[in-house]
């Protein structure tokens, strides 16, 4: 199987790799995923408390090139958007940048559930302060 | 040093170019059908064949005309396991086989069921190796078949099948074995190790696609088999259809090569082998073999590197070509069955890499695609949550993952 080209970039200059502190308040963490099913995806938002924009992201994935592109791309993506707008990321358009075939569907899948469950966890943060 | 290197001997082999110039008259000048016996175009295919058929035997210590020529593995698979249930169905319709076992092995099994037949999948143990008291256990007077592959196509594993075999003929019961990875790589006897029928594939053996055999058993006992295929009564009527002279050829020169060279060879493959796995070892954590390195094939490293997924792996390593055992790069979406039939865990299934060195590969390249994987599997275990977790002392089996 041929992999598209932006797969092939993401693959080889992963955008924002790393991890930011989980404890910290402002940052949400997302983790989906499981080893026996060869994905994991952990993706962690830091938003900015007072305008709710994402100014940084950064993910971590252990999974094929597609669910790697997918999250790199999710990261790049979620960078500016407010929490609000990152929820409307659909797996859908990461399948298109990426042109993804159909049997890497549940990569594209996984990064929304990933930005999804990333959010969720700063919004828990954040109603707890 | 040539780039992409093939490293995926288990898959395939290239045919050696003296096989190919062996074969070679046979396309075009040699081209009698070698069932014509009235004119010396068929005697002579006649007896291109039959010198095939015994350099076929001579590797595996068996006569001639106890070789059928097939297609190859699967269908010597299909013929052995089918033509024996069929022919000893008033003896019983018990087969037993391994959970490790070729596709080809056990969807043949599989379709038996589907007729009535009863049929036994030992599991193996972590090592790989099925347990000899579970075999005998799993006897029973109806049993008409064992068939456990002789070397594992995977993990390399080689089975204890003289020993397999000894206790199946205490009891009266048949033994096939595939031999599609073992015949050419390591010394096989039919007769020492107790086999009536082995399966054999000669592209794995740097012969043409194609074309097999399966060495059928003509006395202690006199195996019979019913035909799978109806036709012209070809093969002492076990196998019928027009032989394939060029094939044949190519499979016997195969054979006489690999018999001559298998003293050196199995021994410059295993130090490939060996440096290849040292260099791993020594260079990364958290790796881990699949199968006993006390009784497997020189050529076969079966590799979990824990932490990063196959596929990505096999991505970085583009110009090596391996194969994976994880799920993403098959056609189905579940990681190997051998590996899990070992307990090794969906997780390490996930993380695995086979390599099949062959009669090709030079040091050299081993070299390459040591410090190229080592490379990769570093890269991939900085962008892996798994290896920073396993780094922070979490327990994986211990996490609540959301499993999809």
């Amino acid at each position: 199987m041929a992999y598209s080209e932006k797969v092939i970039d993401h693959y080889n200059n992963p955008r924002n790799v790393g991890s930011f502190d989980k404890s910290d308040p402002t940052v949400g963490t997302g983790m989906v995923g499981a080893p026996e099913c060869g994905d994991v995806m952990k993706l962690q938002v830091k938003v900015n408390p007072a305008t709710g924009v994402i100014e940084d992201a950064k993910f971590k994935t252990f999974g094929c090139g597609s669910a790697i592109a997918s999250s790199s791309l999710a990261t790049e993506w979620l960078r500016g958007k407010t929490v609000d707008q990152a929820l409307e990321i659909k797996n859908t358009d990461i399948v298109n940048e990426l042109s993804l075939p159909p049997v890497k569907i549940h990569c594209s899948v996984l990064a929304e559930d990933a930005i999804k469950a990333a959010i969720g966890d700063y919004k828990k943060k954040a109603a707890a302060h | 040093m040539k780039l992409p290197i093939y490293m995926d001997n288990h898959a395939t082999t290239p045919v050696d170019p003296r096989v190919f110039e062996a074969m070679r008259p046979y396309f075009t000048d040699v081209f009698g059908n070698a069932a014509s016996r009235n004119h010396s175009f068929g005697w002579q295919a006649e007896e291109a064949v039959e010198k095939a058929r015994k350099q076929v035997g001579d590797l595996i210590g068996a006569t001639a005309k106890e070789i059928i020529l097939t297609s190859g593995a699967t269908e010597s698979n299909n013929l052995a396991i089918k033509g024996a249930a069929d022919m000893y169905a008033e003896r019983g319709n018990h087969i037993i086989t391994a959970a490790t076992e070729h596709k080809a092995v056990l969807d043949t099994c599989k379709h038996l069921e589907k007729d009535g037949a009863r049929v036994t999948y030992l599991p193996v143990q972590q090592n790989g190796l099925v347990d000899l008291d579970q075999l005998r256990a799993a006897i029973t007077d109806k049993t008409i078949l064992v068939s456990i592959m002789y070397a594992n196509n995977e993990i390399g594993v080689v089975q204890n099948i003289r020993e397999i075999g000894k206790i199946a003929k205490e009891r009266g019961v048949l033994v096939h074995t595939d031999g599609t990875q073992a015949a050419g790589k390591i010394p096989v006897d039919v007769t020492k190790d107790n086999i009536d029928m082995m399966s054999i594939s000669a592209h794995k053996m740097y012969g043409p696609k194609g074309v097999g055999a399966l060495y059928v058993r003509r006395r202690n006992p006199r195996v019979q088999l019913t035909s799978q295929m109806d036709g012209g009564g070809h093969e002492r009527g076990m196998r019928s259809g027009t032989l394939n002279v060029t094939g044949i050829v190519g499979l016997g020169e195969a054979c006489a090569l690999a018999k001559a060279e298998m003293p050196e060879e199995s021994v410059r493959m295993a130090y490939l082998r060996d440096k290849l796995k040292d260099r791993l070892l020594a260079s990364l954590d958290e790796v881990y073999i699949n199968g006993t390195m006390d009784s497997r094939l020189p050529n076969n490293l079966n590799i979990s590197f824990a932490y990063v997924e196959g596929e990505s792996l096999l991505m970085g390593i583009n110009d090596v070509a391996v194969s994976s055992g994880s799920a993403c790069t098959s056609a189905t979406l579940e990681p190997s069955y051998v590996l899990k039939a070992l307990g090794a865990g969906d997780d390490l299934a996930h993380s695995s890499i086979r390599f099949g060195l062959g009669r090709f590969n030079t040091e050299e390249e081993v070299d390459y695609v040591s410090a190229k994987v080592v490379e990769v599997v570093k890269k991939l275990r900085e962008l892996s949550p798994l290896y920073e977790m396993f780094k922070e002392g979490i327990d994986l089996t211990k996490v609540a993952w959301t499993a999809h």
